[in-house]
């Protein structure tokens, strides 16, 4: 499967869903998508990645990238992910340590509120 | 002689049926299911860098990929054939990282540092996916070839699988 992208409003907080495979072929349009969220004035976004099947080093440079942009607006951008094979790329790189990694939308955006 | 190797063009489109042919010889050596994902996700981030590499100095030379059913190992050969010279803006793979520095053991995956910073945007340098293999692969190793870097891995495997 590759990639299905779509999005919409919860709580104030613009919800990211995310269904196939981001790679090297694929990851260039998700970051076309939170660049565009973010031109749109949306600084806090939760990525849901349940059904996401694979992931790789581009798509966590795409999520990276994201991050940057919305701490640079002093936003937000938390991560939805309960399965193991995904949430094992993040461990191998430290990357658990940059962003947070939430096992449903509902606690990413209570959690996100909750800082505010 | 690999039991399948795979030539394709340097193209993104091309790493992911790059990463469901490694998968589907890895079950057929008797790699182990739980163990399949990581294959997937080594042999990608191998993939990729190599499509990377060729893309930026050799666009109409083909990535190759060597499978190999070694009786109790499953080995993965990726080649690129990008000019050594090219430094590692081009194959991602700097010359002053040995191989040790990106060799794991069956001890567990080598150590290795968060990179939290991207260095472009919305991409982390192709060393990077070798740092992502080396926490992923049983066994890692990369060498400078006369053809191109090659990045050998590989995972334990049933023999009397398949």
């Amino acid at each position: 499967m590759e990639l299905k992208l779509g999005h919409h409003t919860q709580d104030g907080i613009e919800v990211v869903d995310v269904e196939g495979e981001i790679d090297v072929y694929t990851a260039p349009r998700l970051r076309e998508l939170l660049i565009d969220l973010v031109n749109k004035n949306n600084y806090n976004l939760v990525v849901n990645m349940e059904r996401v099947e694979f992931l790789d080093s581009t798509g966590l440079g795409v999520l990276v990238g994201g991050l940057k942009r919305v701490r640079a607006y002093d936003g937000s951008l938390d991560l939805v992910c309960t399965q193991e094979r995904i949430l094992k790329i993040f461990r191998i790189t430290g990357l658990t340590k940059v962003f947070g990694i939430h096992d449903t939308v509902d606690e990413a955006i209570a959690a996100r509120k909750a800082e505010k | 002689m690999a039991t399948v190797e795979v030539t394709f063009t340097p193209l993104p489109a091309h790493v992911r049926t790059a990463r469901l042919v490694a998968t589907a010889v890895a079950r057929r050596s008797g790699v182990a299911e739980t163990l399949l994902d990581e294959v997937r996700l080594a042999v990608g981030e191998a993939c990729s860098r190599a499509v990377e590499a060729h893309r930026r100095y050799c666009p109409a030379e083909p990535v190759r990929i060597e499978l190999t059913d070694l009786g109790g190992r499953f080995e993965v050969v990726v080649t690129d054939a990008a000019p050594p010279e090219a430094g590692p803006d081009a194959s991602g793979f700097a010359p002053a990282m040995d191989t040790a520095a990106v060799s794991a053991t069956n001890g567990g995956p080598a150590p290795f540092h968060p990179v939290p910073a991207e260095t472009r945007d919305g991409a982390f340098p192709a060393a990077f996916g070798l740092a992502v293999i080396s926490g992923l692969a049983d066994d890692v190793q990369v060498s400078s070839t006369e053809s191109g870097l090659s990045v050998r891995m590989s995972w334990p495997a049933s023999p009397t699988a398949g």
